[in-house]
């Protein structure tokens, strides 16, 4: 029974080895310099990476406000409205879609997003815009599947009951069923969020990947997925360090995304 | 002022169907694009040709042949180890800190994007082991990545075999070992089967935690140690430096018909096995 | 007469709760012996110490002995696996494998391995002869188990025991489920069946354990109240309390 401590020697390795190497740059330069620092310029001994962390926040953040809702209506729809061959159909559907690999969204948004963005909005189209568009369509299957089931999952005896006490279905859905489903959904959007700040080539396809603070929604950007992916075909020495740093960074912020949910997830459950 | 909740309910459930159909409607739009504008590039020769001038020319057998060995190898190395942890996990011991350490390791292992899985395998496979680009970093580098998912759902469905099966074999004078094989995993293979397909499909699709592992080249991989590129780094390379529409269309049809396949074929044969003596 | 099993001063507590106070009793080869009584007075705890299913609960502390053919079965070391072959067990709920008919009476003997497939199938034909199940299935045994009825289903869990060729045969509640039609044909087999095997009935249905069975005992809250030849028992009851049960006043 070896193999079931496979993966935490595995989860071991990439730590050990991630660490490893991105660590003691941080010791080298400081870790203010790189965590703080605003200039990208490792082959003469700048390490900045503040302005792919304040990137990386801000795509997330805008995948999650132009994926979420559009999601949760849909998975609502799907689970208190849609008849039961649409379930049927729509979910393994959805599901289906999920897999579509994450380039093809990212090519699509070369070609179609950034365009419309360039012609009606103005900039170079690359931009914060383009890239929360892509993620937020990228996240939508997983947030509407789990949604979908955590909706499915709310006892039908709760919504008669509401029913009965002369509540419409609206006000059922919105006092007693999204309440009720509130840990899945919730749960839904973090796996959401984690996906869009992990993503690497569809973000580089659209973001312009430019090293500066955006400033504006129509400013290219680059995140630290896109920066360690567009670099490490080529680097040595302390450049290629410092794109281990910047996975270091990437993973303590992955890794306080999961805690805040799960603990965020857990109370919510218990209380 | 109060609006009348009659009014609202029917404009709520028109804005819900707004949404469910704007959403529906996007993806079915991408998917309708890859199809048309793939379809027409669509030959024989695409499939079964090799690239010429990066790509901008010929076919992409070699990507087909390198997605192919890349997603079985890693998964053919991932199901044993996953299933493993699953049964060790359900059936061999009780809840303790130690299944509770293992769970967390698992779940660590599934929030790693897939860029830092991308870093080590090109850190540890292809430099300190001195594995090159290749083949084999790719496919040790999906493996690590696609195990929690084979981990999880093997784990569902093994739970969810009923508890008086595991009794009705163990009355028959079956040992721990033969209940498992014989019992358990048989009746927990669709759920098992879904796992492995989704992580077919995971290796199929990524782009980050191969290209820096196996690396991209263009020539058809004959030993594990050979570089070699996946239909989605290839589509990557074409679409991101711009060396041709067409084909990039052409690569993303094939991608995207491979994945419904799998998907289809996965959901055919689950159907099929839990039909037949359920 | 020879007994099979001798249960001696046999005591089992889950945690704190007492579940059997001090059984004493023997079973006779070649016999058949119901157990009744009221729920939770501890009959299925006491199958499941005969054939040690109970290894797979948890907090279980036992006293006393059970010596099948005068070995200890508690206190000795056994092999769980092997005494299992040796004593088959029917529960309550009818539950076929999810294989075939001919598959889920082949389980057994295929787990040993020795047997040949001529064999097998000379095997499987008979066992489903012994709980009279052979003429209903004789022309679909690669059909799925599943689709058989209840009753069908539950003589297919009786052939797959008896596939295996078991010293004892445990039944806990065979037809708590079943039609009156089902549970005669398993009463009829159990009748055939005792020139072979030493039969355990665990029965609600008082009617059923007066028609079935040669000798009885009568369990209330983890204590044996009484026990004796069945006929014995149901005309003269020697404790008010078996009297009343059997005439349904309680339980
Ligand atoms: N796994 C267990 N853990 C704790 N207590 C148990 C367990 N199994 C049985 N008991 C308790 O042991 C007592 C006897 O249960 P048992 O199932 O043997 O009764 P029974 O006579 O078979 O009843 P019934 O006619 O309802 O089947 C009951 O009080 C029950 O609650
Ligand atoms: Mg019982």
């Amino acid at each position: 029974m070896v193999s079931a401590f496979s993966s935490l020697l595995f989860l071991f390795i990439i730590f050990a080895f991630i660490l490893g190497e991105g660590l003691p740059l941080f010791y080298k330069v400081g870790a203010g310099k790189i965590i703080f620092g605003f200039t990208w310029a490792p082959t003469k001994g700048f390490f900045g990476i503040f302005p792919m962390i304040i990137s990386s926040y801000m795509v997330t953040l805008g995948a999650l406000i132009f994926g979420a809702p559009l999601a949760l209506g849909c998975a609502t729809y799907l689970s208190e409205y849609a008849s039961r061959k649409m379930k049927m159909f729509l979910k393994p559907a959805l599901e289906l879609l999920a897999g579509i690999p994450s380039v093809v969204y990212g090519f699509l948004g070369v070609v179609y997003v950034v365009p419309l963005i360039r012609e009606y909005l103005g900039g170079p189209g690359f931009s914060i815009l383009a890239t929360s568009v892509v993620l937020g369509i990228m996240i939508l299957p997983t947030i509407i599947s789990i949604s979908f089931d955590s909706l499915m999952s709310v006892p039908q005896t709760y919504r008669e009951a509401s029913v009965a006490m002369g509540a419409t279905k609206w006000q059922t859905i919105y006092k007693v069923v999204l309440p009720a489903a509130q840990s899945g959904i919730l749960a839904s959007f973090i796996l959401g969020m984690g996906r869009a700040v992990g993503e690497t080539m569809a973000v580089i396809m659209v973001a312009g990947n430019a090293l500066r603070i955006p400033m504006s929604l129509l400013d290219p950007l680059r995140t630290l997925t896109s920066n360690i992916a567009l670099e490490l075909a080529y680097a040595a020495g302390d450049h290629r360090s410092a794109l281990f740093s910047t996975g270091v960074v990437l993973l303590i912020i992955i890794m306080l995304l999961n805690f805040i949910a799960n603990f965020w997830v857990k109370r919510k459950v218990a209380g | 002022m109060r609006l009348n909740p009659r009014f609202t309910d029917k404009f709520v459930r028109a804005a819900l169907l707004f949404q469910a159909l704007f959403t529906v409607s996007i993806l079915v739009f991408i998917v309708f694009i890859v199809f048309v504008k793939g379809a027409a590039n669509i030959t024989p020769e695409f499939i079964f040709s090799y690239p010429e001038d990066m790509g901008r020319h010929g076919g992409i057998f070699p990507a087909i042949v390198g997605t192919v060995f890349l997603a079985v190898l890693s998964i053919a190395l991932a199901t044993p180890l996953g299933v493993g942890t699953a049964i060790y996990l359900t059936e061999y011991t009780k809840e303790s800190t130690l299944t509770r350490i293992i769970r967390f390791g698992v779940e660590s292992l599934a929030g790693i994007p897939s860029i830092i899985y991308g870093l080590f395998g090109f850190i540890f496979f292809v430099i300190k082991l001195k594995l090159g680009w290749s083949l084999i970093s790719g496919t040790l580098t999906i493996m690590i990545m696609v195990l929690p998912t084979i981990i999880r759902t093997a784990e569902e469905a093994i739970k969810s075999v009923p508890r008086n099966l595991r009794m009705v074999s163990f009355s028959l004078g079956a040992t721990k070992w033969e209940t498992v094989t014989k019992v358990v995993l048989p009746s927990a293979a669709p759920g098992i089967l879904t796992g492995i397909m989704l992580s077919v499909g995971r290796a199929v699709s990524e782009t980050a935690a191969v290209i820096f592992t196996m690396g991209s080249s263009l020539r058809l991989p004959t030993s594990l140690l050979d570089s070699g590129r996946t239909m989605a780094v290839h589509f990557y390379i074409l679409a991101r430096e711009g060396i041709s529409l067409e084909k990039a269309y052409a690569t993303a049809l094939v991608l995207v018909v491979s994945i419904l396949l799998i998907n289809i074929v996965a959901y055919y044969t689950m159907n099929k096995m839990i039909a037949r003596y359920n | 007469m020879d007994v099979k099993v001798a249960i001696q001063q046999l005591r089992l507590s889950f945690g704190k709760k007492e579940v059997l106070k001090g059984i004493d009793l023997d079973i006779v080869k070649n016999r058949i012996y119901g157990l009744m009584g009221p729920s939770a007075s501890g009959k299925s705890t006491l199958i499941s110490v005969i054939n040690k299913m109970i290894s797979f609960e948890d907090g279980v502390t036992m006293s006393g002995s059970v010596l099948l053919d005068g070995e200890d079965i508690i206190n000795g070391d056994i092999d769980e696996v092997s005494l299992r072959k040796r004593i088959g067990t029917v529960f309550a709920t009818p539950t076929p494998l999810p294989r075939s008919i001919f598959e889920n009476v082949a389980f057994g003997p295929r787990l040993n391995n020795s047997t040949s497939r001529a064999e097998l199938h000379a095997l499987v034909e008979q066992s489903l002869r012994k709980s009279f199940l052979w003429d209903e299935v004789k022309d679909r045994l690669q059909e799925s188990a599943m689709k058989l009825s209840g009753g069908q289903q539950q003589r297919l869990c009786l052939a797959r025991t008896l596939a295996l060729n078991p010293e004892i045969i445990l039944l806990d509640e065979p037809c708590s489920g079943l039609d009156p039609i089902s549970t005669a044909k398993i009463e009829e087999a159990l009748a055939e069946l005792k020139d072979q095997h030493t039969i355990i009935l665990v029965s609600n249905n008082t009617k059923q354990i007066a028609r079935a069975t040669d000798f009885v005992a009568f369990f209330y809250l983890g204590e044996l109240i009484e026990f004796g030849a069945t006929d014995k028992v149901f005309t003269t009851p020697a404790v008010r309390m078996t009297e009343e049960y059997i005439q349904g006043k309680f339980g």
